[in-house]
């Protein structure tokens, strides 16, 4: 039964291949599996690109599940007859092989007649490449999709005609997309045509994907020669001078921008070394190569009559050299001046890859382009980090605003409280394992736990010392370090984390330059809340009106019923328990440790000293310099973080000179110390 | 008027006591050493014991500026930490240049200054990932250069940095975060490793001291206990000299009522500039001093922190008695080495063990809070009250 429904299939098989029209092209197939037996049995991945290139352009329709078997392994020959097959059946009268093209049977052969054909791993990769045309055609999209990213990661020109024939026919719209966009990437990268290299060119302007950007640079890479005679090529990117800083082709120069310290194109020892490349300069002795002649030619401690000891400058070193030119035991050294009129004899230019002068000019103004795009929401990006950075010190710095601006009370331990804030966060989240509520019960409690702190240090130390603020400094820098210390042995050395919830995670991508994290969006907000609330309770609580009057006059304030001592410690309070919320928020992007306080006090204080002592508006406006101001710093150096924050902070003891009161100096009665 | 004339006194016996006791000291440290004694006290504490001098010299400078002028500095262990720099680079250089030369004595062909000075360069920016030898150790050979720019660097930044602060009158506690402000920023600054300096691996070896390799680390620590030892003296007779002269009673009415002195006709800035700069140099000759003898340099040592240990030390030792400042200095210095050592066996309350290493830090940050409160002249203070009585 099974037999006969076998029989039933081949008879099948054999009517639809043994049609004329297929019969030609399977012929084909075998024609070319015919000549290139040899290689295709005993391959190896340097031979068999031929090969296949010959398998491919027979159209073959079999062809797909041809190169599929073979990088399957599930092709066999037949030692004697040369013919390649694959195996139908393996039964008791041995293994039955049918012929490729056209499915007919070749009998049956003994173990000992046959082999299986096995491509090594780099012959298998060929195979696999030249079937993604196949899959590009696949009925699946998933296929399609999948070896469109093999194609994505090693694409070259071969590839351009079959991607092209499978976007006329895709109509996935995704895919269509990506097939065109590649297509778009190859053609600039592979095609011969200057036409379609310009169209795709200019389909890219705008375009501010790495990749676009890549491929555009990758088209405008220059190479550098030298040569005797005046360079005159259409594709010529720029005369160079070397030792100066280089010349465009069209006479303009680069000059270095004043801050970064641009090296020169080549220098001497580079043209030196061109020159060298290109036999325009021979026997030149380098001074190693010198010392080297000079070494060899020791006799008796002495080289030409000369002492060894005294060869301790270039000087000596080549008066004993030119002594062995003299006596012929060496060739001649070239003098510096020799060399200088070398290179100046000489031109050094830099040449395009790309021939074409019309596709070179396309490529630089779609670069431009791009590049106009990319530098402004570069600006753009940089404007939005110095906004976070600022909202950070704004909320390292908001609860100092009220202790230091309106109480005027130098607190060192603020940051310290911070760190509590940090810690209760973390804590909290040990107990309680859902992200988002602990956060919700973390800020509460972070707040009550450094309120109480510091209602504990205002009663029992600052009260003492207002009259003094430098012992209060004193007084509670030794409360900051006995803190830190005390942290430290509770929570050890090593950073702590502080998790932010999964919908904190992610980032606002506006596109391939702008990507803002969700993360810097909170503390922004944070920040703008803190603000709001901070002014209502300054302005419009019973609390607020009663600070002024107890900073600005004590005894007038305790005449008309006001504790100037309660408002005091409740004030006091109030400071601390905003640094435990603000250290909740810097927890959740930066490491609990116990000098996580420590790290923003200087800048807390600079900020609000900046900003104008004693006003709410002046902390964010001294947050907003500061943090912008270290960005832009940091734009100009990149990856350079410690030089940005030396040059703002001495950038900040100089603004100080000329604004001492800060940018938003109180005025009238409220700014008598 | 008789009491007057007693304090006069007073001021003027103590430099005598305090020489004497330094002095004294210092021989019977020579009597006990290693190297020209009885060899009972180790060079590594006679090391310890040499530092603690050079702390009391910057000490003496925080007192003087901050005791008697009334200027909160936060910024002079930076200074230290200059001058430390500042002989650091001369040693470290003169020394790696001497081993470059020595292991190339065999080389066939003698090395060219071109090629010693890439070999040093090599051997010190190694580890920052440089080979140039940078612009500003273009002196680094001379030792002459550098001990002026010991006095020079820390006196030039204190100038330019008083000028500014002292003209725009930021006092007080302003001025305290400025100079915390400018210790910071050149800490980072420091920490960056093109700095030049080595970033935050500072410089090392300082403890062998180019050319003297014939004399042993025990020698070594003698000479440079006794020269620390003259130079405190000689501070200590300068700020003498300046607390008890006229100079030394208009800073003292700065710092009690500095706009009263002004209207006084004295040019407030002037004298307060002259103390910061003077205090300054002799932070940074302090601090020459004593990272020869602690060996290693980085600027963590140059953090805010560190000055303002400087501060509590001073409160605690007594502002405005220079005295107290040495005692505080040195009470404090070697009070932490010694609990923070390991040397102390931990007390055991059952449920919890008091690990001094751990817990000394908090004990003390607790007592100056307790000073501040409750004694706020310190031990000078203390000192006084029984030296008056009598």
């Amino acid at each position: 039964m099974n037999s006969f429904l076998k029989l039933i299939f081949q008879l099948f098989f054999v009517l639809i291949f043994s049609n004329p029209l297929y019969a030609s092209e399977s012929n084909n197939l075998e024609k070319v599996l015919n000549n290139n037996f040899k290689l295709i049995i005993k391959s190896s991945s340097r031979t068999i690109e031929p090969v296949i290139e010959d398998l491919l352009s027979t159209k073959s329709p079999n062809l797909e599940e041809f190169l599929k078997s073979w990088r399957n392994k599930e092709l066999y020959y037949v030692k004697k007859s040369k013919l390649i097959a694959i195996l139908k059946q393996k039964n008791s009268n041995g293994y039955e092989l049918l012929q490729f093209s056209n499915k007919t049977s070749l009998g049956f052969f003994k173990k000992k007649e046959i082999k299986v054909i096995k491509p090594n791993s780099g012959v298998r990769s060929k195979i696999s490449n030249a079937l993604i045309g196949f899959q590009l055609l696949n009925d699946d999209p998933k296929v399609r999709s999948k070896s469109l990213e093999t194609l994505t990661r090693k694409f070259n020109s071969k590839y351009l005609i079959p991607l092209k024939n499978a976007l006329e026919k895709e109509n996935n719209p995704d895919l269509k997309k990506r097939m065109s966009e590649l297509l778009v990437f190859g053609t600039i990268k592979y095609s011969q045509n200057e036409d379609e290299k310009i169209s795709s060119l200019n389909s890219l302007r705008g375009n501010m994907s790495i990749e676009a950007r890549g491929t555009i640079a990758s088209l405008l890479e220059s190479k550098l020669y030298v040569s005797n005679k005046m360079p005159n090529l259409p594709n010529l990117a720029r005369n160079i001078i070397p030792g100066n800083s280089y010349k465009n082709a069209d006479g303009s120069s680069n000059k270095p921008f004043f801050y970064f310290n641009k090296k020169p194109e080549i220098s001497r020892s580079e043209a030196i070394d061109l020159l060298i490349k290109n036999n325009f300069l021979k026997d030149y002795i380098t001074p190693s190569r010198r010392d080297e002649i000079l070494k060899q030619n020791i006799s008796n401690s002495h080289i030409e009559g000369i002492p060894v000891k005294q060869l301790n400058s270039s000087e000596e070193r080549n008066n004993a050299y030119n002594l062995l030119v003299k006596s012929g035991k060496a060739i001649p050294l070239k003098s510096d001046k020799e060399i200088d009129d070398l290179i100046k004899g000489h031109f050094f230019y830099a040449v395009y890859k790309e021939k074409s002068p019309k596709v070179i000019n396309t490529a630089k103004l779609v670069f431009n382009d791009i590049n106009y795009k990319v530098n402004f929401y570069e600006y753009l990006d940089l404007i939005l980090d110095g906004l976070s950075l600022a909202s950070i010190y704004f909320l390292g710095a908001i609860g100092l605003a009220i202790t230091f601006g309106v109480m005027r009370v130098i607190n060192m331990a603020h940051g310290e409280f911070i760190m509590i804030g940090a810690y209760t966060g973390y804590v909290v989240q040990l107990f309680i394992p859902n992200h988002t509520i602990s956060l919700l019960v973390a800020f509460p409690l972070a707040f009550l736990v450094t309120f109480l702190g510091g209602v504990a240090m205002e009663r029992l130390v600052i009260r003492h010392l207002y009259r003094n603020p430098l012992d209060t400094l004193l007084a509670t820098f030794g409360i900051s370090i006995a803190l830190q210390q005390i942290a430290k042995n509770i929570f050890g050395t090593q950073a702590r984390p502080l998790t932010s919830p999964e919908w904190l995670d992610g980032a606002l991508v506006v596109n391939d330059v702008l990507s803002i994290s969700l993360i810097r969006i909170a503390i922004f907000v944070l920040g703008l809340i803190f603000l709001v609330l901070l002014l209502l309770v300054m302005n419009k609580t019973r609390l607020g009106l009663e600070t002024k009057a107890v900073t600005q006059n004590p005894m007038m304030a305790s005449s008309m019923g006001i504790n100037p001592d309660r408002i005091n410690m409740l004030t006091f309070g109030f400071g601390s328990g905003i640094a435990g919320i603000a250290g909740v928020a810097i927890g959740l992007f930066s490491k609990v440790t116990s000098e996580l306080g420590a790290d923003y006090i200087v800048q807390s204080f600079m900020t609000v000293v900046v900003g104008g002592v004693g006003n709410i508006w002046g902390t964010l406006a001294g947050a907003t310099m500061i943090g912008m101001l270290q960005k832009f710093i940091e734009w100009f150096n990149p990856s350079n973080t410690l030089a940005a924050q030396t040059y703002m902070i001495i950038f900040i003891i100089l603004f100080i000179q000329f604004r001492p009161k800060g940018i938003m100096a109180l005025k009238g009665r409220a700014a008598e110390d | 008027m008789k009491k007057d004339f007693l304090s006069h006194i007073d001021k003027r016996n103590s430099f005598f006591w305090v020489s004497s006791i330094v002095i004294l000291f210092t021989l019977i440290i020579i009597l006990l050493s290693e190297a020209y004694g009885l060899n009972l006290v180790s060079t590594s504490f006679t090391k310890v014991l040499g530092k603690t001098l050079c702390l009391c010299i910057v000490a003496l400078a925080m007192d003087l500026v901050w005791g008697y002028c009334g200027i909160l500095s936060l910024g002079h262990f930076a200074f230290f930490g200059l001058g430390g720099y500042m002989i650091g680079m001369w040693l470290m250089f003169e020394r790696t240049k001497n081993i470059v030369v020595e292991s190339t004595q065999n080389n066939v062909l003698p090395l060219t200054e071109i090629e010693i000075s890439e070999a040093v360069g090599t051997q010190i920016f190694g580890v920052v990932g440089g080979a140039e030898i940078p612009l500003i150790w273009s002196f680094a050979d001379s030792l002459l250069i550098h001990v002026v720019l010991i006095l020079l660097v820390p006196g030039v930044l204190a100038y330019i940095f008083g000028w500014l602060a002292f003209r725009s009158r930021v006092t007080g506690v302003y001025l305290s975060i400025l100079t915390q402000a400018m210790t910071l920023a050149l800490s980072l600054y420091l920490f960056q490793n093109d700095s030049g300096l080595r970033g935050n691996n500072g410089l090392s070896g300082l403890q062998n001291i180019p050319n003297l390799d014939d004399f042993s680390q025990a020698e070594l620590s003698i000479w440079f206990l006794v020269l620390s030892a003259l130079t405190l003296i000689f501070t200590y007779y300068v700020c003498n000299l300046i607390v008890n002269s006229k100079l030394g009673n208009i800073i003292t009415g700065i710092r009690d009522n500095e706009t009263r002195v002004r209207f006084l006709g004295y040019k407030v800035e002037s004298y307060k500039l002259f103390i910061f700069v003077i205090t300054a140099i002799i932070s940074g000759v302090a601090g020459a001093l004593y990272y020869p003898q602690a060996g290693i340099i980085n600027p963590a040592e140059l953090a805010p922190i560190a000055s303002i240990y400087l501060a509590v030390w001073v409160a605690i030792g007594g502002r405005g008695y220079l005295y107290g400042a040495l005692i505080g200095a040195a009470f404090v210095s070697l009070a932490s080495s010694y609990f923070t050592g390991g040397q102390i066996p931990n007390i055991n309350f059952g449920v919890f063990t008091l690990k001094w290493v751990d817990w000394w830090v908090v004990i003390l940050g607790l007592s100056f809070v307790i000073t501040t409160l409750y004694a706020p002249k310190g031990i000078g203070g203390l000192i006084e009250r029984i030296f008056r009585r009598n």
